[in-house]
């Protein structure tokens, strides 16, 4: 199990090389990429990212291990990053491997959704006109109930 | 005890962490003990469902008790992914 939170960009392809490598045997490797979206019609300057240090790895590692007991996994990437950054930058990787596909698949679901209300990450969208905290969803926090 | 403010609670504050000498017995007591420090508290704390807690890095609730606590943080509702 890996997890890294950094500034830095990161390269989803070896990303997934590296970690279909170490987990080779596993029958299936599933990778999920969020990308910062533009406002329609463009707009957004940055996305600056605020995260709690200590707290963030620490609520991942939490999670991945809850996903850990659910799922037949082999092994579990997260990488999140923080700071400024700009429309079509990545934001964070998760990677599941399994022996089957639906593990992977459904692993990689729940830590996605568990990432997007439950690690302390905050988004703030930098326009021309200012900038504005990210409102959490109703939607987001529904997500949870269905695991 | 360390209490740190995370985004907009933060911004408001005007400060992103500070130690503060407390015997309040519960999270909530200590809301109330720094909404009567300044406006910017009050401001900050208006509306406790709009905020979340974590003590010692870990979520909890407002009416949580703080004996033993070493670190608790104020921040809005967790937008990551």
């Amino acid at each position: 199990m890996r997890i890294v939170v950094q500034q830095e960009p990161f390269k989803p392809g070896a990303e997934m090389d590296a970690f279909a490598e170490g987990a080779a045997g596993s029958g299936a490797v599933v990778t999920f990429t969020g990308i910062v979206r533009d406002m329609p019609g463009g707009g957004l300057q940055a996305m600056q990212i605020e995260h709690y240090p200590g707290m963030t790895e620490r609520s991942i590692a939490e999670i991945a291990g809850q996903a850990r007991e659910r799922w037949s996994l082999a092994d579990v990437l997260v990488i999140h990053r923080h700071g400024s950054l700009r429309p079509g930058e990545q934001i964070m990787m998760v990677a599941t491997a399994a022996p089957h596909r639906k593990d992977a698949f459904e692993a990689a679901e729940f830590l996605m959704d568990y990432l997007k209300s439950r690690a302390p990450f905050w988004k703030k969208e930098v326009t021309a006109d200012g900038a504005d905290w990210v409102a959490a969803r109703d939607e987001d926090e529904d997500a949870l109930s269905r695991w | 005890m360390d209490v740190l403010y995370f985004a907009w609670v933060r911004e408001r504050i005007g400060l992103p962490r500070e130690t503060v000498e407390t015997n309040a017995a519960t999270v909530a007591d200590l809301v109330d003990e720094l909404r009567a420090r300044e406006p910017r508290y009050a401001a900050a704390f208006a509306e406790t469902d709009a905020l979340r807690v974590a003590l010692d890095q870990e979520l909890s609730d407002f009416d949580a008790p703080l004996s033993g606590v070493r670190e608790v943080a104020f921040f809005p509702p967790m937008t990551g992914g």
